[in-house]
């Protein structure tokens, strides 16, 4: 029964061993110059520490949003891309749809306007 | 042949539907046109169908399943035999007679389209009752008939006194209709059916089953379902204690006096009794208590008509003392003759009530006899055929009624049931009571000194064709139906198998010349004439010895005209008494109890309960989502505890 | 894997209306401001039309199992299918002016709404866990962007975010009882699961979480106490049109569902869920009509009524034979119908600036507008299940099959919060009736396009026309019910 989860166990330890040479190796390798700015925590469009109830760009979410739809699309393409040999022409055609169905939205939010900034 | 049976119905219910609906375009011709032609049809095709069985054809039959619940079928359905096939003729003739009569009696009423719209129908529902072959068809034909009346009774709506008759019509009968649909109901339940065939043909296995009522008494079924049917007869023939509505119900017009409450409606209960011949035959405590009521209606509603002045009243006292004698018949298991009584009855009351609506028109409403007299020359053909109509009445040979009614004494004198003695006597004296009450109603009203208005003096004559031609018609039967019919009634052909037959009783055989032989040296042949002469001295040749009488005997007189204080009694004890429990329920039980603590209390109790609840939608989501999760929670905890 | 062993035929009519969809979004974003509204909504109404053929033409007496588990048609989905499509597409027709007054009958909500269509249809189609979540989610986002389409109402904002938070809340619970389920069987299909579930004892705990999981993922769903908190927001904030067209057409998808995943899937488990039923059944039926007395608002009283009706299709449900589910799925049929034309009526009642959602808005009715006030009368008189409506018809049909399974103590109390429903259905009447109208009366139904009055005719019609052919339907019915899982 455990066995099953054997791949996962490797998974995990493959993880962390590859994390902790990447953290290692910057420690190890890379030059040292702190100065204030570098050593504060930062998060991307954000003040760290500040009054959570404030204003904040819509646009920027839109972006990221719409950005994660087309992310995900590459997650299913690889794992896709993989096995296309064996599941042939039917999984070709499923694919084309899928992307068909991606690329309707895409048109709609390109001509709606929702990737202009400005 | 089943289509003629399905026609004969329902052309009637046909025409009463288009006049009913569509009277006011069709107007008064187009009106009377259709239903007098619907009605001739069905009395035609009666005939047809008479002469068929009269040959020996028989129909028990179904027309259509109307539901079916737990195995019951309750179904629209004919018997036709030698009894169905009587009434039929007997009912569609009257009704044509008095359709016709209708255009001259309601020549000028607002109305006359509704009022043959609803005789149609009720000769509709008459016919759906005499031709059934189960138990609630003839119940169907009973209420339709009753509810007819009801209408009719109170067709001039606009008389307090008038609405008051028809109230009291329809309350009355429903006494008798709830012991009848219970009578049906213990048949169900005892026979576990409704149709008549399958009802009588186990009838003797279940002669002797019993239940057991209050105190542990035993009481035979069948008695017990024969009294309940009989109630239900007391209500629609009018027996007494439940005679009370129809003298009142002489507010109708006079052609429904005449159709309904004379000739049809009323014989009802007398046919059904016939026709439930073999249960009734079974339960002797049922036929002994059927002769009874027969015995003392008979006489005590004779004495009444005595003393009435109101011509119509005359002549429905009249009507009640002869259903009495039907009933006695009934109880004396002589059904045929009860049956033979009910059609020259029909024949010759119809005729006597159409005469006094031909001098009730004539004299411009005018009903009181101590305002009439001298009739005989003004209006001839009224005062012949009402002549003839008294004769068959009283019973001369050899008019109609001398046969059915002596026929009627013949079976009484040897019959066995407990209490025919009294019966006996009843029925013999009230054949003097009867030719003294008609004749004082002939002498009153056709001879004698006129005592007319002066309006009337002027314009009182003879009544048109449409009201003298059915006169004439039904005077015809009203001579010779007992001839003819006399013969083969008593030897048992007329109603053959129909009826239970009159075995053992020693009348049969016997054929008209017989009858008329023998009545020369009977006893009531001569008491009523004996009736005729005192009624000739009393009321022409010494006109005051009648009051004389009536101061010497105070006390009867007041106790007759007062109907022994039957109505006074029902309106103390049922009316106001209902009406004073109803009005402390009403108070109380419904105000009170009812309205205030269970109904506005309730509906208080849901209003603020539903503020309460209200406030639980509080707007927060956080609140909703807690609500789910505690409901999830109460789900798994519920799981866990049981 | 070959595209002809698909059986692609068996989602026919959810692919027709997934395309018009997209080609709906693309016709609106590249056609001129002006002729999108109508050539839009006509295209919309035609694609459920088409629909509804598809289904008719393609209709399946048996059982096929399409897309390699995923889906299957028989006669309930059928049925189901073509009860959406027609709804849906008669709710779109009734809203039609009262979208546009208020601007929103733009692309998106034509788009929304058919999305949401297919996601219903999946949702009815679906044989397999992961198809059903699949539609229920789609049809669920659907409508919560439907919702918080009127922008500028802060109303129905509220009720679009309160919906959202809430429907997360249940879609997580839904879905963490399907993992357990798969987790507990090993699949993911119905008929497997159902196999798999009789092999277990009836205490068996995991597996009773799961079910109860799943219990509560669907009566939120439906809105049963006390997972309904929901349903008097969403129902008053929401634009009129899209109130129509989510109290309508969903109840025959959420029938279908929760035939499908407790009825039939559940069933071994049937002593477990037939008691909560009842307890949720009866305290929504008395909860739903108990509040529903205290609304001034329409809507929000039609919100609580719809509760309480939910409690009565449960009662079907729960009784746990053909004959209760038949009765449920005729009672959410009927229900959908009703609903339809009283959202109707509101929504021909209403106009510009003029929600006609108060009580007090329908004072007088009867006079200004004897044709609506009449409909309206019939569809009251219908939910309060008064004879000879259809309404009647389903209560007793339900009735039946609660006091047929031998649970009459279940139906005594069902029956007397009947009488106290009537009371605010009757309230309605009496406003309508015998109240003098208020002095501002504003618009008359007439200003209505002809199309939608004459449909909404019909619509009220039916609830008493159909009456002598009640019978045939509940046959058809039942034949449904006892076809699936067979």
């Amino acid at each position: 029964m455990l066995g099953n989860y054997l791949p996962i166990l490797l998974f995990l330890i493959t993880a962390i061993v590859i994390g902790g040479i990447a953290m290692a190796a910057g420690r190890l390798l890379g030059p040292n110059k702190p100065d204030a700015a570098k050593l504060s925590p930062y998060e991307c469009g954000f003040e760290a520490f500040e009054n959570t109830r404030m204003k904040f760009d819509v646009r920027y979410y839109l972006v990221a949003i719409l950005f994660i739809i087309f992310d995900l699309e590459i997650a299913f393409l690889f794992p896709w891309a993989i096995v296309l040999d064996d599941i042939g022409m039917f999984g070709f055609v499923a694919m084309v749809i899928f992307l068909l169905v991606l690329v309707i939205g895409f048109v709609y939010e390109w001509m709606k306007g929702a990737l202009e900034w400005e | 042949m089943e289509t003629v049976y399905l026609l004969i119905p329902l052309v009637c219910l046909a025409a009463a539907v288009l006049v009913g609906l569509a009277g006011q375009w069709l107007g008064r011709r187009a009106a009377h046109s259709i239903t007098i032609g619907a009605v001739a049809m069905a009395f035609v095709l009666s005939v047809v169908v008479a002469v068929e069985v009269a040959g020996g054809q028989r129909f028990d039959g179904s027309v259509y399943i109307w539901a079916v619940s737990d195995g019951i079928q309750f179904e629209i359905g004919f018997l036709i035999d030698q009894l169905s096939a009587v009434m039929m003729v007997v009912v569609t003739f009257v009704s044509l007679m008095v359709h016709v009569y209708t255009i001259g009696y309601m020549h000028d009423d607002p109305g006359y389209t509704r009022f043959f719209s609803y005789i149609s129908l009720f000769t509709f529902a008459m016919l759906m009752l005499v031709m059934s072959n189960n138990f609630l068809q003839l119940f169907f034909g009973w209420e339709a008939v009753g509810l007819l009346s009801y209408l009719l009774i109170g067709f001039w709506f606009e008389r307090e006194s008038a609405n008051f008759a028809s109230l009291k019509a329809f309350l009355v009968n429903r006494v008798g209709d709830l012991g009848f649909l219970l009578g049906i109901a213990a048949i169900l339940y005892v026979f576990g059916s409704l149709d008549y065939a399958a009802v009588f043909a186990s009838a003797p296995q279940h002669a002797t089953e019993t239940m057991t009522g209050i105190l542990g008494s035993q009481w035979r079924w069948l008695t017990i379902i024969c009294l309940l049917l009989f109630v239900g007869a007391m209500g629609k023939s009018a027996q007494v204690p439940l005679h009370v509505w129809l003298p009142d119900s002489m507010e109708g017009p006079t052609p429904i006096s005449a159709l309904i409450h004379a000739a049809t409606m009323v014989t009802a209960g007398i046919f059904m009794v016939a026709r439930m011949s073999p249960l009734f035959e079974l339960s002797q405590t049922a036929l002994s208590v059927v002769l009874i009521i027969g015995a003392v209606t008979t006489i005590s509603m004779a004495l009444i008509a005595l003393v009435q002045n109101d011509i119509k009243r005359v002549v429905a006292y009249s009507t009640l003392s002869q259903l009495g004698y039907m009933t006695v018949a009934l109880g004396a298991s002589a059904y045929s003759i009860a049956i033979f009584h009910l059609a020259t009855h029909a024949f010759f009351k119809a005729l006597l009530f159409l005469a006094a609506g031909s001098v009730i028109i004539a004299l411009h409403h005018e009903q009181d006899m101590r305002r009439m007299g001298a009739l005989w020359k003004r209006m001839p053909v009224t005062y012949l055929t009402a002549l003839i109509g008294t004769l068959a009445l009283v019973g001369i040979p050899p008019f109609a009624g001398f046969f059915s009614k002596d026929a009627i004494i013949e079976a009484v004198a040897l019959s066995h049931t407990p209490g025919a003695k009294f019966a006996y006597v009843v029925v013999v004296a009230g054949v003097f009571v009867t030719a003294l009450y008609s004749f004082r109603l002939i002498f009153m009203v056709f001879h004698g000194p006129s005592r007319l208005s002066e309006d009337n003096r002027k314009h009182a004559r003879e009544s048109p064709w449409v009201v003298t031609v059915p006169l004439i018609l039904l005077a015809i039967p009203s001579v010779l139906a007992g001839l003819v019919l006399v013969g083969p009634t008593l030897s048992g052909h007329l109603f053959g198998e129909s009826v239970m037959p009159i075995d053992g009783h020693g009348i049969n055989g016997y054929g008209a010349t017989d009858m008329l032989v023998h009545a020369w040296v009977s006893l009531p042949l001569w008491l009523a004439i004996a009736g005729i002469a005192v009624a000739w001295i009393l009321y022409l040749r010494s006109p005051h010895a009648a009051s004389r009488i009536a101061n010497r005997f105070r006390l009867l007189h007041e106790i007759l005209i007062r109907k022994y204080g039957v109505d006074e009694l029902y309106e103390r004890v049922f009316a106001d008494g209902g009406q004073a429990l109803g009005r402390t329920l009403w108070k109380f039980g419904d105000r009170l109890i009812i309205d205030d603590t269970l109904v506005n209390g309730t509906a208080k109790l849901v209003g603020r309960l539903s503020g309460v609840v209200r406030s639980l939608q509080t707007g927060y989501v956080y609140h909703y989502a807690f609500a789910m999760i505690i409901g999830l929670v109460a789900l798994m905890s519920w799981f866990l505890w049981t | 894997m070959r595209l002809s062993d698909l059986q692609i035929w068996t989602i026919t009519p959810e692919i027709i209306v997934a395309i018009m969809a997209c080609a709906i979004l693309m016709i609106d974003v590249a056609m001129p401001e002006r002729a999108r509204k109508t050539i839009g909504f006509g295209l919309t109404v035609s694609t459920l039309l088409l629909a509804a053929i598809a289904v008719v033409v393609g209709q399946d007496a048996g059982y096929t199992i399409g897309l390699y588990g995923l889906v299957v048609q028989d006669r309930v989905s059928d049925i189901a299918k073509l009860g959406i499509c027609l709804i849906t597409a008669v709710a779109l027709v009734y809203g039609r002016s009262y979208t546009e007054e208020r601007n929103l009958l733009r692309g998106e909500f034509l788009a929304l709404a058919l999305f949401g269509t297919v996601g219903m249809m999946v949702m009815v189609s679906a044989n397999h866990l992961i198809t059903l979540y699949i539609g229920l989610e789609l049809f669920s986002l659907c409508l919560y962007a439907l919702i918080a389409l009127h922008r500028d109402s802060a109303e129905a904002t509220e009720a679009a975010m309160k919906y959202f938070v809430l429907g997360a809340l249940a879609s997580g619970i839904l879905l963490y009882a399907m993992s357990l389920l798969y987790g507990l069987t090993g699949t993911l299909e119905l008929a497997g699961i159902r196999q798999s579930v009789s092999g277990f004892s009836a205490d068996d705990l995991p597996l009773a979480v799961a079910l109860i999981l799943v219990i509560v993922g669907l009566l939120f769903k439906l809105g049963a106490v006390p997972f309904h908190m929901w349903v008097p927001d969403v129902y008053a904030g929401s634009p009129t049109s899209v109130t129509a067209y989510l109290a309508s057409a969903p109840k025959i998808a959420a029938f279908v569902i929760i035939l499908r995943l407790l009825a039939i899937s559940l069933e071994p488990l049937l002593e477990v869920w037939q008691d909560m039923l009842i307890a949720v059944a009866l305290l929504s039926i008395g909860f739903g009509n108990l509040v529903a007395i205290a609304q001034r608002n329409m809507k929000r009283m039609l919100a609580y009524s719809t509760i309480s009706h939910m409690g009565f299709f449960l009662l079907g449900i729960l009784s746990g034979d053909s004959v209760g589910y038949s009765a449920a799925m005729l009672y959410a049929v009927i229900h959908a119908v009703v609903s339809l034309g009283v959202f109707g009526c509101i929504l021909h009642f209403s106009g510009e600036g003029f929600e006609a959602d108060q009580l007090d808005d329908y004072r007088g009715l009867s006079k200004t507008d004897p044709w609506l006030a009449f409909l309206m009368l019939l569809f009251m008189l219908s939910l309060a299940g008064v004879p000879p409506t259809v309404g009647f018809y389903a209560k007793l049909s339900v009735f039946q099959a609660v006091i047929g399974a031998g649970l009459l103590w279940v139906a005594v109390p069902a029956a007397l919060f009947v009488v106290v429903g009537a009371f605010y259905y009757l309230r309605v009447v009496k406003l309508m009736y015998f109240d003098e109208p208020v002095a501002k009366t504003p618009v008359r139904s007439s200003a209505a396009p002809l199309e939608s009055r004459a449909l909404l005719t019909v619509n009220g019609l039916l609830i008493i026309g159909i009456m002598p052919w009640i019978g045939v339907i509940a046959e058809a019915c039942r034949n449904a019910i006892l076809l699936v899982g067979s």
